[in-house]
């Protein structure tokens, strides 16, 4: 296994908000190796967006990466840098992609300003040059006649466009790790294929490293190598995809996957995973997940299990006490109460 | 539908829409000439039985949400008939018109924007029982009891208001306030793509509990194939405004006919690994409903290897393919099943 | 309009005639009202040129500034009228490829016949402003030698809009009055918007403390009643037009950092400023090229109307004589001194009063206009 590119421990970002802590991500930790994709799978409000945005160290007051967090990008450690060393990896070593194609970018501005405008900023090219390299990262992510799609303005494109010029810009410093927070969510199923389906082939030509965030398994499934199961602040379950998808160990992810309907198969009824999410301002107590877990028992409620550092982990008393795992998932559509 | 019991025996026409049309003019200048048309609903026909589930599936711009609107004219229909249980639902007067409005009620994708925020949700259901004439004061206490417990919420709740509630009760709220009035059929637009993964499933189960106990009939839109799978007894997919196939869900999933719906099922993703399925990566984005493509309205993005002449000039009509299965496209030949992409 | 004849070439005399004459070339493409409008702005300026000739060549002799000023106006205005059209037609022949956001809006803006009459009349205002001196052969301040033959002449011919109670001509007064009223109301415009945009922006974008300093001053100055303010602060000092346009600018920001900020506020949660961040933009640089284009469009909705009002202020001002002295004609000192002869000579009060009424109607039509044709829903 090759050196970890980006090595992220014990990541805590949190909100000191007037109504108290809002502990958004809670000690997430994970390496990503060059040239691999990293899924980050879970529901509103488990924090992965918060882990993107921390990653790039894009938190606005009140919140805040709180001391002992790190960000180890190569050598160097981004949660200790200044503001300064920031905007130079920005969009240079590390880039990001957003959910909303259609409000992330500028309306005043032509594709190719805005396109050109990074290449600007971390190399010092004469504008010809970075229009140049404008037209070229467009041609690479798949607009035809980039040379005059160049002097389009976003309201000229469509949706799946503009995220293909949104990844011609993130991608046009050729950064080592993409960022990508939902970045098909927003678009029709036949335009998310076509967007994922490139980002498997940039992938593959530029050889970047991918964290990819998404709350849709079948997304996380088809394009990630290995998989960070998130819930309420917290990484429950990390692993290959393989395992994560065929062998899954947390009752969280087990219940994900089988609530979620698939088109490959009819059902009657879907099992379902009873009450909704918790308020990032008070997780449970013990095991974040007890609440809503089908086989929780005492220990649960009282105690967080324990997450080993392993190829396949889990965060779950399961783990010590594997014989509790029996029974499970029911059809009936309990009621959804606040937890 | 072998799955649901009662489905069959039931199997009268409850609606049939037949060459259902809604153009919105385009205006422009200060005696706003209209300067051209957005076909958003381009000729849509098909049936819903009495206590079947019909699938309306489709991309953004298909005009899927405008045909369900333009059905429960909450959008007057440009041309097109609207048959409900036998009446014209177009010909109505007012009164019949509210009549109508009491069997026929929608579900919102948004459950928050289409809850007023400043009324308890006692308080909502209270009113539209008093509207229709359906129940007061205690009884109708008692009713809106029995409202929240059948959505599976507690007879507590009525107290609150929707701020209060989650997205997923929310949504329950908003079933409640449909069934208030006992309708025969409802219209779910979309009704579980703004909730969280392990939420939809509850929404689901209880949409399908519902039809179960209520024998209530459902259009139910999405763009979301993999709900329709679990949902639908029947499904019509729609492209740019008109039903591009339309048939029993089973067999349209299994044997896909029109090349649209073969390349939007391989897109679904799933989550599975290891899962071998042949993926169609069309090109090119959905043309604008303002100026639709000549001819078949999918011909520049379709991969069929065939393509030729007649798909740029003739719209293709919805034939049918075999048993219950209709598809509008020049390509299927006239034996039934053409060359899905998947087994 | 019909496009038939829109890409077409013209021959070598066709090209010379359209560039010599600006419109010609508009009307030969069928674009009749742009082609009529680019005429009548090239005649208009010309007859001015010939009928005022003598003054024209005074000018040269006299040593004034405002004549200086009107012969440069209509040096520049023959050739912005030609230039325009010039390029129009230039970018009219290869075809707009693509419509940036301030091309869309000056297209919707276009489509507003109402809008647009209150710009035609705002340019007319302007333009009649800048050639003053060309356009009446009469002094504004100067008081002739036989008052009692010529005060209070009801208007005719030689006084288009009658004479006042020292014989000057009103139309002059109203012109030179023009001067004064557009000048305060642009100048101290420019001042109130740089600052609340500037501030505006700051407070939307800093948040936190910065914000609360701003807008808790904001709201201080908010919350004094505006014309109390303004003439205490005029009366302690000698009444003079950079003191006005000062005063005025320099109390009026608020409102516009308040549009500001709540506009900044918005776009700040944009994803297009968080990409600008994660693509590692400095947060001045953000300002500049993200945030602030793209609230120009309020602002500027803002900048007309506030015009209008400013004009109104500063007439109610001078009624009251808190603004520039006399013997300078304003509209306000104007229908201050017209009230007393109201019956005798309603000229005197009436046309500065007309005058006041068109500009702050054209302001606003051009800002209603504005406010449709930069709707952020267009902005997309």
């Amino acid at each position: 296994m090759p050196a970890p590119l980006l090595r992220v421990d014990d990541l805590r970002t949190y909100f000191h908000t007037a109504d108290g802590l809002v502990r958004a991500v809670d000690g997430v930790s994970f390496a990503l190796s060059p040239g691999e994709t990293l899924g980050i799978v879970g529901e509103s409000g488990c924090g992965k967006s918060l882990t993107c945005l921390s990653l790039l160290r894009l938190i606005d007051p009140p919140g805040r990466i709180e001391a002992g967090s790190r960000i180890r990008l190569r050598d160097r450690d981004l949660a200790e840098a200044s503001e300064a060393e920031m905007r130079q990896i920005r969009g240079n070593e590390i880039s990001m992609i957003f959910q909303e194609p259609m409000t992330s970018l500028n309306p005043v501005w032509t594709i190719g300003d805005q396109i050109a405008e990074s290449v600007r900023i971390h190399r010092r090219v004469r504008p010809a040059e970075a229009r140049a390299r404008a037209i070229e990262m467009l041609r690479l992510v798949g607009i035809p006649n980039p040379e005059q799609r160049i002097s389009s303005y976003p309201h000229e494109f469509s949706g799946g466009m503009r995220q293909r010029a949104m990844i011609a810009m993130a991608l046009a410093c050729d950064p080592s790790v993409l960022v990508a927070d939902e970045p098909t969510t927003a678009l029709d199923v036949t335009i998310q294929a076509e967007i994922l389906d490139l980002l498997a082939q940039l992938q593959s030509r530029l050889g970047m490293a991918m964290v990819f965030v998404s709350h849709d398994l079948g997304v996380i499934a088809q394009i990630a190598d290995r998989v960070l199961v998130m819930y309420a602040g917290q990484v429950v379950e990390s692993g290959p995809a393989d395992a994560i998808f065929n062998r899954p160990r947390h009752p969280y992810t087990e219940g994900l996957l089988r609530s979620v309907p698939r088109i490959t198969t009819r059902l009657s009824r879907l099992a379902v995973i009873p009450g909704g999410v918790p308020s990032p301002r008070r997780w449970p107590p013990g095991c974040r997940f007890h609440p809503r877990c089908p086989y929780a028992w005492d220990r649960c409620q009282d105690d967080s299990p324990p997450f080993a550092e392993a190829e396949h982990p889990s965060r779950c008393w399961l783990e010590i006490e594997p014989q509790r795992h029996v029974g499970g998932w029911t059809t009936t559509a309990a009621p959804e109460r606040e937890v | 539908m072998g799955t649901r019991p009662g489905a069959g025996k039931l199997g009268q026409p409850l609606l049939t829409v037949e060459n259902l049309v809604k153009h919105f003019p385009i205006r422009a200048g200060v005696f706003a000439r209209t300067v051209g048309f957005v076909r958003a609903v381009d000729g849509v026909s098909f049936e819903i039985r009495r206590g079947e589930t019909l699938a309306l599936v489709g991309e953004s711009g298909s005009g899927k949400s405008t045909a369900a609107l333009a059905i429960l004219r909450l959008q007057e229909p440009t041309a097109g008939r609207v048959v409900f249980d036998g009446r014209d639902a177009l010909k109505l007067d007012r009164s019949e018109l509210k009549r109508l409005r009491r069997r026929v009620q929608i579900i919102f994708q948004d459950p928050f924007g289409s809850l007023n925020p400043r009324m308890t949700v006692g308080g909502m259901l209270r009113e539209i029982l008093s509207v229709h004439d359906l129940a007061h004061g205690a009884a109708a206490q008692k009713r809106v009891a029995e409202l929240l417990e059948a959505v599976g919420l507690h007879a507590e709740d009525a107290i609150k208001y929707p701020h209060e509630f989650s997205g997923g009760q929310r949504q329950r709220i908003g079933i409640a306030r449909a069934l208030a009035v006992e309708p025969e059929f409802i219209v779910a637009d979309e009704p579980v793509s703004a909730l969280d993964v392990s939420v939809q499933a509850q929404v689901l189960n209880l949409l399908a509990d519902l039809q179960e106990r209520l024998d209530l009939t459902y259009l139910f839109i999405t763009h979301d194939l993999s709900v329709v799978r679990h949902i639908a007894d029947r499904v019509a997919v729609m492209y740019l405004g008109r039903v591009v196939e339309l048939g029993d869900c089973d067999s349209l999933f299994s044997k896909p006919l029109h090349p649209y719906t073969q390349a939007l099922l391989s897109a679904v993703t799933v989550p599975e690994r290891g899962a071998d399925r042949k993926r169609i990566i069309l090109t090119g984005d959905v043309a604008s409903p303002v100026s639709p493509p000549s001819g078949c309205p999918f011909h520049p993005r379709c991969p069929h290897p065939d393509k030729d002449e007649i798909c740029r000039t003739e719209p293709p009509s919805l034939a049918l393919h075999g048993a219950g299965a209709r598809a509008a496209c020049h390509k299927i030949g006239p034996a039934a099943g053409g060359s899905g992409p998947k087994s | 309009m019909s496009k038939s004849r829109k890409n077409t070439e013209f021959g070598a005399a066709g090209r010379l005639a359209a560039m010599l004459v600006p419109g010609l070339g508009h009307l030969w493409r069928r674009q009749t009202r742009t082609g009529v409008s680019l005429i009548a702005m090239t005649a208009g300026q010309l007859s001015v040129l010939f009928l005022a000739l003598d003054r024209v060549v005074a000018t040269l002799t006299a040593g004034r500034l405002d004549y200086w000023v009107a012969l440069l106006s209509l040096v520049v205005g023959l050739g912005l009228t030609w230039g325009v059209s010039l390029r129009s037609l230039r970018v009219a022949s290869h075809g707009p490829a693509h419509l940036s956001q301030w091309a869309i809006a000056w297209r919707e803006f276009k489509r507003n016949r109402v809008a647009l009459l209150g710009l035609y009349l705002m340019v007319l205002l302007v333009v009649a402003t800048l050639l003053g001196p060309y356009l009446t052969p009469f002094e504004p301040s100067v008081i002739g030698s036989d008052i009692a033959a010529t005060r209070h002449l009801a208007p005719s011919l030689d006084h288009v809009m009658g004479t006042d109670k020292f014989g000057r001509d009103v139309l002059t007064r109203v012109l030179y009055g023009a001067r004064i009223s557009l000048a305060i109301g642009f100048l101290a415009v420019s001042i109130s918007i740089t600052l609340g945009t500037a501030i505006g922006a700051a407070s939307g974008f800093f948040g936190g403390a910065v914000d609360n300093v701003l807008m808790r001053l904001v709201d201080v100055l908010i919350s004094f009643p505006r014309l109390v303010l303004l003439i205490v602060v005029i009366a302690l000092f000698q009444p003079s037009l950079p003191l006005v346009i000062l005063v005025l600018g320099l109390t009026l920001w608020p409102s516009s950092a308040r549009i500001v900020r709540g506009e900044v506020l918005s776009l700040r949660e944009r994803e297009f400023i968080q990409a600008a961040r994660a693509l590692g933009l400095s947060s001045p640089r953000i300002i500049l090229r993200h945030i602030i284009p793209n609230v120009l469009g309020p602002v500027i909705v803002a900048a007309t109307l506030g015009l209008g009002n400013i004009i109104l202020i500063e007439a109610g001002l001078s009624f009251l004589g808190f603004s520039v002295p006399l013997p300078t004609p304003t509209w306000g000192n104007m229908i201050n001194d017209g009230r007393e002869y109201l019956v005798e000579a309603w000229w005197v009060a009436t046309f500065p009063g007309l005058a006041i009424v068109l500009t702050v109607v054209a302001f606003n039509l051009i800002g209603d206009g504005l406010r449709d044709a930069l709707d952020p829903r267009l902005r997309l």
